[in-house]
């Protein structure tokens, strides 16, 4: 039986915490666990933007997938496969909960992995926090990692 | 850097040059009024001149007759589609593989922040106060017919546009013209496209500039007290200067957040003041249908509220002009149509809500003076209507919104400064596109429009309410003669991209991805 697990990287001490508890878990499983990292660059459709934003826009979108490919994918990639670990990685826009729910889904994962995410102030409370979002709506069991 | 600081140098320069103790301060003001009026009255009375035996300027008509062929020749695109229209803004049809890229909603609210302004504010004020409450149907009527004019330019702005190899896009009339006379072999496409261009330059620095930085500095002294125009010009520009050319963005950036809000809360305050008088409103009501069709005593009877409601309604809502085809150009989609759905919703929000909130104030808030024994208005010496404080303009606006909310002219203020620093970097941008289109792209070229755009802020505060507004419009409705005469030899093919569309959407092949 094989096992899929997503994983919330990026980039920061907590997506390194994240990939470390997924890697000693793809380390039990054994040879069938295969992992698949997932960037999320936080973007939402509904915010307002000068015409000249829109006008670079593509553009920048190119260059915010390129950074997070080679500053967070990359490396991770390639450490993993010197533990000889599968691994796949994206990076997508969105928000996060719903873009690692979707992917999850859309593989078939068996469970998604996230560390506890450090955002504080009041846009948290008001709205609550990313993994209490994902947690709250997620399809497939959520481990956080503290 | 270096650039930076020279530029800064520069600004400095030019401060020091209209400083107080160069010139007295009002007599720079008359000195640009002067040399501005003599400058531009030629081009505004080719503009604006009256069909032979008639008062009726041929511009006016021409938007309409735009607007109504439009209408028709699109089966009345604007009523048919607009349950589509609002599901395309949500995102109901956005392939979640383009998130990222710029949604039907982010091109939208760009492109209106760039046409809510001070149309929907001072514009309305000056229609009302010279055409009468009528003016309020008849813009209402321009507005729901500029729909379709606004579908079939921002269709053709998307399916033209120039997409570059680094993800830079680009668009706009200038490109549909000349592309799209090409497609069809028609000579003179480029020679069109140039004009448009030349126009849009010309009115980036009247409407989109010199009447925004014009009104804000009527409403500040309005608050503060009489003070010289150029003060205000020269801290505008200097925002404008550190905006458009410092790149600072965070500026930008601020504006662009807070404007929506300040759109919401104008019209949240118009609906609390309609609500405080709702046994007046059938009466507004009845003014602005009977204005409509008798005129109620204004100058030029029902022609006169009829060209004012039509050129206020154009000026707000650009709807033809073709300047919002540049700011929708830039959306993510294969289908260019779906833009020109969503495009049509900005006169509907500019003009028939907005602009219709802005004059039901002024009208129900009693500004207007109406002689109680006939029933018409009392006019004064200009011709125009008197008014309750005599005031016109913004400040009719604010004096309106302050005769029921009195602390509201304070927020006005901000909301007038706001809508006016908004509309001026839209508009920066448009002309750019103009200026490089004609130039070139090359920074030092860019930096040179972005410069006199600048020195134009400065003029525009400066010079007394009539001439700006005269060019203001001019300058617009020079971009319409030319936009409007390509939409007709080129509406064939946005005919043919609706058909495919909407042939798509009913066969399913074209898919909601939210359901």
């Amino acid at each position: 039986m094989s096992a899929k697990l997503i994983v919330g990287v990026d980039g920061s001490d907590a997506g390194q915490r994240a990939l470390a508890y997924a890697k000693r878990l793809a380390g039990l499983i054994g040879e069938e666990c295969s992992l698949e990292l997932v960037c999320v660059v936080e973007w939402s459709p509904y915010t307002f933007q000068t015409a000249e934003e829109n006008a670079t826009r593509k553009k920048h979108r190119q260059e915010e997938k390129n950074n997070a490919d080679e500053r967070v994918i990359q490396p991770a990639l390639k450490a993993l496969a010197k533990e000889g670990i599968q691994a796949e990685g994206q990076v997508l826009h969105g928000k996060v909960a719903s873009i690692l729910n979707n992917i999850a889904v859309e593989k078939n994962a068996d469970q998604i992995i996230v560390a506890r995410s450090t955002e504080q102030g009041l846009s948290s409370r008001v709205f609550g926090s990313v993994t209490a979002n994902l947690v709250m709506t997620a399809s497939v069991p959520v481990t956080v990692v503290s | 850097m270096k650039q930076f600081n020279f530029l800064i140098s520069l600004l400095a320069l030019f401060t020091l040059f209209l400083s107080p103790a160069a010139f007295a301060a009002e007599g720079i003001d008359a000195m640009i009024n002067g040399i501005f009026s003599s400058a531009t009255g030629w081009f505004v009375s080719l503009i604006f001149s009256p069909i032979p035996g008639t008062s009726f300027p041929w511009i006016v008509l021409w938007l309409v007759i735009g607007a109504s062929i439009f209408t028709l020749y699109f089966g009345f695109i604007q009523f048919r589609s607009i349950r589509h229209s609002i599901s395309l803004v949500k995102g109901d049809y956005s392939n979640p593989n383009d998130a990222g890229e710029v949604s039907h909603f982010q091109a939208l609210t760009t492109a209106l922040s760039g046409t809510v302004g001070l149309g929907n504010i001072a514009g309305v004020a000056v229609a009302v106060s010279i055409g009468g409450a009528g003016a309020t149907f008849w813009m209402i009527l321009a507005g729901l017919l500029g729909m379709a004019s606004k579908f079939t330019e921002c269709t053709l702005g998307v399916k033209y546009r120039n997409e570059y190899a680094d993800g830079r896009v680009s668009g706009g009339p200038m490109y549909y013209i000349s592309k799209g006379f090409a497609e069809k072999g028609l000579p003179g496409g480029k020679l069109l496209a140039a004009l448009f261009a030349v126009f849009c330059i010309l009115g980036a620095f009247g409407g989109g500039n010199m009447f925004q930085a014009n009104q804000a500095h009527a409403q500040l002294t309005g608050v503060f007290g009489d003070y010289p125009g150029w003060i205000t010009g020269v801290i505008f520009a200097g925002i404008v200067f550190a905006v458009i050319v410092g790149g600072i963005k965070s500026i930008a950036n601020v504006t662009e957040k807070v404007v929506p809000f300040m759109g919401i809360m104008y019209v949240g305050a118009a609906i609390v003041i309609l609500v405080m008088n709702y046994d007046k409103i059938g009466w507004a009501f009845g003014q602005i249908f009977e204005g409509a069709f008798t005129g109620l005593g204004v100058a030029g009877g029902l022609v006169g509220a009829l060209i004012q409601g039509f050129k206020r309604a154009a000026f707000s809502n650009e709807a033809g002009v073709g300047s919002a085809a540049i700011a929708h150009s830039a959306v993510q989609t294969s289908e260019p149509v779906t833009e020109g759905l969503v495009s049509l919703l900005e006169p509907f929000i500019d003009t028939v809500v907005i602009c219709t909130m802005t004059a039901l104030v002024i009208i129900i808030t009693g500004q207007l003076l109406v002689d109680a024994q006939t029933g018409l208005y009392v006019l004064n010496e200009a011709g125009t209507i008197a008014t309750a404080d005599g005031s016109s303009g913004v400040a009719l606006t604010s004096a309106a919104f302050g005769s029921a909310i009195s602390w509201f002219p304070y927020v006005l203020v901000a909301a007038v400064v706001l809508f006016a620093f908004s509309t001026m970097i839209s508009w920066s941008y448009y002309g750019l596109k103009a200026w490089t289109y004609l130039f070139g792209e090359s920074p030092k070229k860019e930096l040179t429009f972005k410069l006199i755009f600048c020195v134009f802020v400065i003029i525009g505060a400066a010079v007394s309410l009539g001439p700006v507004i005269d060019f203001s419009d001019a300058a617009i409705f020079a971009m319409a003669v030319v936009n409007i005469t390509a939409l007709y030899f080129l509406m064939p093919i946005v005919k043919k991209e609706l058909v495919s569309y909407m042939t798509r959407v009913k066969s399913g092949e074209i898919k909601k991805y939210k359901k």
